[in-house]
This record gives C-alpha cells, structure tokens and sequence, in this order.
C-alpha cells in the first residue's frame, strides 16, 4: 500500500493536464529519448564488461581479487550524489556532455551484470570446456559455443535491470551532465526540475512514462527468469 | 558436499599449467583498467583532493553546525528506516515463503517495484499524496519536514530485507517449524527459537543493504525535502547544497565522510555476504 497508493496519486495526477501534450512537447521528448538511448548503450557495455569482469573474477587467479571482488559492489554501496562528484573530479574534460551521462550510468549500474553472471560462472562445470578443448577447440569457439549460450540469460536480465536502474537514474547525472534541455537533460532531471517549477501535472506525465518503462523491465526479467 | 567440489573444481583451475597464458593477462588486465578507471581513480582523486589541504580544513568543513546537524539527520532518518524497514521485510517475506494466498505473485511482483522506479519519480508520488492539497491530509506536515525524508527513504529501501530473506526462507522448509509446533510451540515461540535464528544472516545482509540506500538517497528525499539547513538537510543534500554553492572543498569532505560509510558497508557487506 505504501507503494501503490503514491504510484497511483502519479498517474491519476498525469491524466489531468493534457498527457500527450506534456510528454510530446520538444524538451519532454529529448529528455526521453536521451535516457532511453543512453541507458541502452549503457546496458550493452555493462553486457560486455560485465561478464568480462565476472568471468576474470571467477576463473582467473591473482593476488587482490579478493578486494576487486568486493569493490564491484562499491556502487552499490556509495551515495549516488558522491559518485558524480567523484567522477567530476576525474572527468572534467568531459563535463556537461552526453559522455558525461554515459560515465556516470556506467558506474552506478555496474555491479548487476556482474552479480547476475558471477554465480552462473560458478556453477558452470568447466569439464564442457575441457571436453571441447580435448576436441580441438580453440578457447574463442569453446567461449562463443559453450560458455555464452550458459551465461546468456544472467546477461541479458543483469543487463535489463541495469537498464532499468540507468533510465531512473537521478543523483550521479545531475552534477555531471550539466543539464542543458534538449543536450544533456535526463528524463528524471526534466520531472525535478518539472516539479521545482510547480508544473506538477507535466512532471507526473513524464513520471508515468518512465515507470511504464520500469513495468515492461520487470515483468521481462520476470519472463526471463521462469 | 556441493562446497566441497566447488572448492576442488576452484583449485584445478588455480592449478592449470599455463594459467597465466597471454590471452588471460589481456582479459585480466582490460577487467581490472576497466574497474580502475571508472571506480578506483575518481574515489581515490576525491581522497586525495578531500586531505590535500591538510586534516584541519577537513575537520573545520565536517564539523560545522550544518554539517552536524545534516550528519544526526542522516543517522536519525536511518535508523527510523530500517527498522520500519526489517520489521515489514521479515513480515512480507514469511508472507511470500509460507502463505498460500490469491495475488500473491502480484506482491511478489510489486516488492521489486521500488528499485524499478526513479527516485524522482518516488519522490514526486509522496509529494502528490501528502503534499498541499493530497489525497492524505495528516495533522502534522509531512512534505518538506522529516516524515516526509523518512517517507521517502523507507519507499527506496523497502525491498533489501525481503529480498534477502525470502530465498533464505523457502531454502530451509518449514519442517523444522512444524515440528516446534507439534511439540507445543506457540507461534511466537516458533518464530523467536527456530525461525528469526535461521534467517538471521539474511536478515542481517538485508539490514547492511538498507542502511547503505538509506544513508546515500538522494533523489526522492531532495523532491521532498525542502532543503533547510539545519533542519531538512541530510549529509548528500548538503554535498549538493555545498557543489552548488561553489564550496567545492566542503562538498568534497562531506564526500568523503560518505564515502568512509560506503567502504565500512562494504567491509561488513562481504562478511555477511550470503554464500
């Protein structure tokens, strides 16, 4: 109920104001397309690198990989806000840009393909390897042929949720991208900066979209997990 | 037993010959810049630029009243989350391992819902609700005081304890509770003896899970905050608060101080961490 009812106080309150007037408006339209696109580049990389680094996590052995393992969930653990002050300090050069928005999705949302695919990795008996390597496979065709078909669902929904958590993603974009409407504003600086302004019922439009988009994530992942 | 093989699987591969071929130094390496460059640079540079001036500046920038007042704010709205927080999580977990009931994937379904959202948009319902004008008229003022911050903070962390207990429970069956309660146990009984000793591991990843969000939301809590210092202001509102100000070595202590949670988090994170 704590959550329902305050979710739906948001669509009741889009339908107020003329919905599609709200969110077809040129700022309204940019601020979504730029989440939506950036979240996809951002779910691709995090697909890739992701694996990678669970894959160097779980089958490769070096001093420290203990505390790499743990500083995957640094993300996690810190304040979004501080994470964009961090990554301003370092990226200065690329401030107030899309780059900036990218880098900084990248790393609040890097931990989930990594946990998604980590214990799949774990589990995987490398005896199929070994099996395909005494066959005289090469280590790319055992990859491509016998790891990746197992890991390809903990991919693809650690990927989905990074999605999710990238298209909602407030505190660590809104130092770094500068905000600039129609550049560099996110769908959710829009809805704040929508509320701050008290136009109230555009920034519920908005909202609505974006949790449709959250609800498509979620029943997908779900899917995908059944 | 699973452990077990686990274990002496972990050690053929350590002990491959030819472990360390190029291809896995390559591998290894692009993991390891790819970590380095996007998390340990930036957090170690905002280290560095937090102490560069010495520890004096940063003791003077953290113990300013503001400051104190954001950082007891902080811990207060913590505390009042996560134990509202692991009271309801335990509950609805029990509820989703052991109750038989119509709708029950939908609470399955929606329990998740909190991560999904934007904390804007979190932010912005709470605001609709119990905002000026509402659906819920209370007797006392919620937006911009500290129900509202709590309000807010309980919604982004709601689903940590429940998701960690869940799997806790269904893994160990309730056959140990049914024997308690054959053997006499009431039901409190039951749950303080048997049930709340084998899920308190999971409980306790939970808990460490919502107190990192809840000490490091930002977004929902700065909707419906109001920003007044030394009344509404939690310590990563005042680092914004602090950036916009062009206090830039203030926003950056205040950074730190977070950051220095967000590493003890983690410490305790991966002792607890369930295997």
């Amino acid at each position: 109920m704590i959550v329902l009812i305050p979710l739906a106080a948001v669509v009741v309150k889009a339908t107020e104001a003329s919905f599609w007037h709200a969110v077809t408006s040129p700022r309204a339209l940019a601020a979504l397309e730029l989440s939506v696109g950036a979240s996809l580049v951002v779910a691709a990389v995090n697909a890739v690198a992701g694996t990678l680094i669970a894959w160097v996590l779980v089958r490769d052995r070096f001093a420290g990989r203990g505390v790499v393992n743990a500083l995957v969930d640094l993300p996690f653990a810190l304040p979004t806000i501080v994470a964009g002050l961090t990554l301003l300090a370092l990226y200065r050069d690329v401030a107030y840009t899309r780059w900036a928005i990218l880098l900084a999705l990248l790393f609040v949302t890097l931990p989930f393909v990594v946990r998604s695919v980590q214990p799949v990795l774990i589990e995987l008996d490398p005896e199929m390897e070994e099996a395909a390597a005494s066959l005289g496979a090469t280590s790319a065709q055992s990859f491509r042929r016998i790891v990746l078909p197992n890991l390809w669902p903990a991919i693809v929904s650690g990927a989905a949720l990074a999605f999710a958590r990238a298209v909602g993603e407030f505190g660590s974009v809104v130092l770094i991208s500068g905000n600039i409407p129609r550049k560099t504003e996110v769908a959710p600086v829009f809805i704040f900066g929508q509320i701050e302004s008290d136009a109230v019922a555009s920034a519920a439009a908005i909202s609505v979209v974006l949790l449709a988009i959250s609800l498509i994530v979620l029943v997908a992942i779900r899917r995908l997990d059944t | 037993m699973r452990a077990t093989t686990r274990a002496a699987r972990s050690r053929r591969w350590g002990n491959r010959p030819g472990g360390d071929s190029p291809g896995r130094l390559v591998l290894r390496f692009a993991a390891l810049g790819y970590l380095g460059a996007l998390l340990l640079a930036p957090v170690g540079l905002v280290f560095y630029r937090t102490f560069e001036h010495g520890l004096g500046a940063v003791w003077d920038s953290v113990t300013t009243p503001a400051a104190i007042s954001a950082f007891w704010l902080t811990v207060e709205v913590a505390v009042i989350a996560v134990v509202l927080n692991t009271v309801f999580g335990v509950i609805a977990a029990l509820t989703l391992a052991r109750g038989r009931f119509r709708g029950k994937w939908l609470l399955d379904a929606l329990i998740d819902l909190p991560f999904a959202v934007s904390p804007v948009v979190i932010g912005l319902a709470l605001v609709l609700v119990y905002g000026r004008d509402g659906w819920i008229e209370l007797p006392f003022e919620v937006i911009f005081s500290l129900p509202g911050i709590v309000l807010a903070t309980i919604f982004v962390s709601l689903p940590f304890v429940v998701r960690e207990v869940t799997p806790v429970l269904r893994e160990i069956g309730d056959e140990q509770e049914q024997a308690a309660a054959t053997l006499g146990a009431s039901g409190w009984q039951t749950f303080w003896r048997i049930t709340l000793p084998a899920i308190r591991w999971g409980v306790t990843y939970g808990v460490v899970l919502s107190t990192a969000r809840a000490i490091g939301e930002f977004g929902a809590v700065s909707v419906v905050s109001g920003k007044v210092a030394g009344e509404t202001m939690t310590l990563t509102l005042l680092v914004e608060q602090r950036f916009t100000n062009y206090d830039l070595a203030g926003a950056y202590a205040a950074s730190a101080l977070l950051a220095v949670i967000a590493f003890a988090t983690l410490l305790v994170m991966t002792r607890v961490r369930p295997r």
